[in-house]
């Protein structure tokens, strides 16, 4: 086990690495972030003392060394566009993103694992049918057209619930629900490829010969060995759930991450791009890493093996 | 259901290239006098079967020319797409060692972070504009094509006739050309065909948001975002694109599908 967390924990960090780089990179390349900041740009000298100051007129791997040293102290910056320190502009908005992630991982879970089961037992008949079906819908439609639809339906035709803002729970049911959609048919589909699998295998004619009850072979022993994938899956489709986010508090007019981040992008807002690329990057690979612990220490074969 | 969806997605091809011959008016063009007429059958009249949006614009030509943009993008970006996949997965299959290395770490990190914030950040740094964004969005998912060749270069690389080629003392480029591509042929039609609703999605979400394709130019997901705003009063606006980009999404997983059970 500690040869493989190793072995994890370095991997993570190079990719950490490359996003901060990657970072860093794309905020230098569109020129100095002063272009922005008068309009018709700054006198000659203003500019030269400005970057003075702020160090950019150093050689960029020092300036690199310098923007990763002040990550490490704990300063992330201040938003250009709003003059305000970039960590409380997110932390206002976390709450919501993260209220809607979460119900939406709940959603993708509870809807996602017996739609699959349903799919696989009962393949052929019309429940099969239609939990496939379903799946399919949520995997063919966007999050945008899927939300538009739930608004539709749920908001002004049938006036059951609010279609915009964040105030109560009643805010988050759409917009989750429809976050959900996506994932829940991936792990639906995932679900009943590998309850398939595992239904043929040999352990479970084994159990069958041995006399174990088709309930118990069902929903105990071969269940038991498709979940263990989907747990995977969902960790790594965790990343197209944030972004999925973004384009869904759109729809929903919610103020979370995806709100500040799209308006940072039409301001050009880099201190705020910069961190939200990162801290995303941290939250996918950390999920990833905890994945491929649980998954290691659920199953040893994956823990003895090699390296690629 | 396969060739129901193959008959589906060939009229609404059609229906894209056929745009011009099919609708009278320039989809750009503003008629203030005729703002916001409603479509056939709720007080419309056979001049705009689908009404006009609120520059008096004809939603009918809007449609039509929208679906050709998204999907005239997504069948380009698709083949770039690929393409660029293939260059990746190839290139580490057969040379192998260090930049086998380097490049399947760049494949880890395209994993951990959402292509989507990738495109948001380059829009936000270069600007919007159908020369950036067709690349950007061609790009999405290029590292699971990546991924899937190099593994098909790896098997390939133990076969005899390879191996053969390989004694007789064939180029790696001419290995790559005469032995392995045409190997791959069948797996990147898969592929391009897979990649087309990727493309479309990335593209739609974009415009749906602002920041792809850019206004004159009629996009179904620009239409439905700037519809949006006015779904109460005038709901064919945001109706009509959004029906249409519907079936579109569910024909070409169909489409998909069929594919990937053959």
């Amino acid at each position: 086990m500690g040869v493989f967390l190793r072995r994890k924990l370095l991997r993570a960090a190079v990719t950490v690495a490359m996003v901060l780089l990657l970072a860093f990179a794309g905020a230098r390349l569109s020129g100095s972030p002063f272009d922005m900041v008068a309009d018709g740009g700054l006198a000659a000298e203003d500019r030269a003392a400005l970057e003075a100051e702020f160090g950019l007129n150093r050689p960029l791997p020092v300036q690199f060394a310098f923007y990763v040293a002040q990550l490490a102290q704990g300063q992330f910056g201040r938003s250009i566009a709003q003059r305000r320190p970039v960590l409380t502009i997110y932390a206002e908005a976390a709450p919501v993103t993260l209220r809607l992630a979460g119900a939406a991982l709940l959603i993708t879970v509870l809807a996602g694992v017996p739609l699959g089961v349903a799919a696989a037992v009962f393949e052929g008949g019309s429940i099969g049918r239609m939990a496939a079906t379903l799946a399919m819908l949520g995997n063919a439609v966007p999050h945008f057209l899927m939300g538009l639809l739930l608004a539709l339906l749920f908001g002004l035709v049938l006036g059951w619930l609010p279609i915009i803002g964040q105030g109560g729970w009643r805010n988050f049911v759409l917009p989750s629900f429809t976050l959900a959609a996506g994932l829940t048919a991936a792990i639906a589909r995932f679900v009943a490829a590998e309850l398939r699998a595992a239904l043929a295998a040999d352990f479970i004619r084994t159990a069958r010969a041995g006399g174990i009850g088709e309930a118990r072979i069902r929903f105990v022993l071969a269940l038991r060995n498709a979940l263990l994938p989907a747990l995977t899956v969902v960790g790594l489709h965790l990343g197209g759930l944030l972004a999925g986010s973004l384009i869904i508090e759109n729809v929903f007019a919610m103020r979370g991450i995806g709100q500040v981040f799209i308006g940072a992008v039409q301001q050009r807002d880099y201190p705020v791009l910069q961190f939200g690329v990162m801290a995303l990057a941290l939250v996918v690979v950390a999920a990833n890493m905890v994945v491929d612990v649980l998954y290691a220490w659920a199953d040893p074969r994956i823990r003895r093996a090699q390296p690629r | 259901m396969r060739r129901s969806a193959l008959v589906l997605a060939g009229a609404l091809l059609l229906l894209a290239a056929l745009a011009p011959v099919l609708t009278p008016f320039d989809p750009d063009r503003t008629a203030l006098l005729a703002r916001l007429r409603p479509p056939l059958g709720f007080g419309g009249d056979w001049l705009h079967p689908l009404g006009t949006d609120p520059l008096g614009r004809d939603m009918a030509a809007r449609c039509l020319y929208g679906l050709r943009t998204s999907l005239a993008i997504a069948v380009l970006g698709s083949l770039i797409g690929t393409l660029a996949g293939v260059a990746v997965g190839l290139a580490a299959g057969i040379r192998g060692g260090r930049l086998d290395a380097l490049l399947m770490l760049l494949v880890d990190v395209q994993l951990a972070l959402p292509y989507l914030l990738l495109v948001l950040m380059a829009l936000a740094v270069f600007g919007s504009g159908l020369m950036l964004l067709i690349p950007l969005v061609s790009l999405a998912g290029w590292e699971h094509t990546a991924r899937l060749v190099r593994g098909q270069v790896l098997s390939l690389r133990e076969q005899g006739f390879v191996e053969a080629a390989i004694a007789i003392g064939a180029a790696p480029l001419r290995i790559t050309w005469r032995h392995v591509l045409p190997q791959l042929l069948p797996l990147l039609a898969v592929q391009v065909s897979l990649g087309v609703p990727h493309v479309m999605l990335l593209e739609s979400s974009l415009s749906f948001l602002g920041i792809g394709v850019q206004p004159p130019t009629a996009s179904l997901g620009r239409m439905i975002g700037e519809g949006q705003a006015q779904m109460l009063g005038a709901w064919w606006i945001v109706a009509e694109p959004t029906l249409l980009m519907l079936a579109v999404a569910l024909v070409v997983q169909m489409v998909g599908d069929g594919l990937r059970r053959r």
